[in-house]
């Protein structure tokens, strides 16, 4: 019996070690896709996958959102900025089990202002991250949740 | 598979602005069937881009956290209206599409 039992640990630890690997390879076989920072859990982990860096404070960034979402399965979401030479939009949920929700890309004549609707698996922090000429801005606001969006 | 988004694109004064909406599960592979425990596997769209006149104009990378039927709104300088509108998409199960809607 302590003999099978070992066998399982080592099982166990074996799995843990492929999950690893696997977690690792994909993040360089598909370069496009950052999937380190949209499989992390850790909203600052997932920030520094996705940009290699911490974003600053901004008081220029619009994030709407209700302050309470009666449904977390659909929480409409808008973020705008006027700062100029705006590359991308991203939005974070802290407390849900992946943070990193979606990163927009905003080219050359189109607006800095992108609404959509998204997930909430309970009260959270939004944080919206702006990157404009290679800088960093962020915003973040509270989001109470009633019924969450992620259960069965 | 013909068709998931409906896009509402109106062009006025060389601006387009365009609000879009895909029919899709959206599934996080987070959830599991009542009936049988079993996880449901994720199926979900992860990237999406839409080009006009060969340029992109708008792009995303999506993640689960994004809700079922996902909702996109956006506004691009240019566009006139009976134009048109590519949009591409690419789901994580590998399934992808490229749709075309005309701005009004």
């Amino acid at each position: 019996m302590t003999m099978h039992r070992r066998t399982v640990v080592k099982a166990m630890l074996a799995c843990g070690a492929l999950v690893g690997l696997g977690a690792v390879i994909p993040g360089a076989a598909f370069a496009a896709r950052n999937k380190d920072a949209f499989s992390s859990d850790d909203q600052a982990k997932a920030m520094q996958a996705l940009f290699d860096a911490e974003p600053a404070n901004s008081q220029d960034i619009v994030l709407k959102a209700p302050s309470i979402a009666e449904n977390g399965a659909v929480v409409p979401v808008t973020v705008s900025t006027e700062m100029t030479g705006v590359e991308s939009i991203s939005i974070f949920v802290a407390d849900n089990p992946t943070p990193l929700v979606a990163e927009f890309m905003i080219p050359a004549g189109t607006k800095a202002s992108v609404a959509t609707r998204i997930r909430m698996g309970k009260t959270s922090t939004i944080t919206a991250v702006v990157k404009a000429d290679g800088k960093l801005f962020s915003t973040a606001r509270e989001t109470k949740v009633t019924i969450g969006g992620c259960g069965g | 598979m013909a068709g998931i988004f409906k896009v509402k694109a109106k062009a006025k004064d060389g601006v387009t602005k365009v609000k879009m909406l895909a029919k899709h599960v959206m599934e996080t592979g987070q959830r599991k069937d009542k009936k049988t425990g079993e996880i449901i596997p994720a199926k979900f769209i992860q990237e999406i881009t839409v080009q006009h006149a060969g340029n992109t104009v708008f792009s995303g990378q999506l993640g689960t956290a994004m809700s079922k039927n996902p909702y996109f709104s956006f506004t691009f300088t240019g566009g006139a209206k009976g134009e048109e509108l590519s949009i591409s998409w690419t789901e994580n199960t590998g399934a992808s599409a490229t749709e075309t809607a005309k701005i009004k």
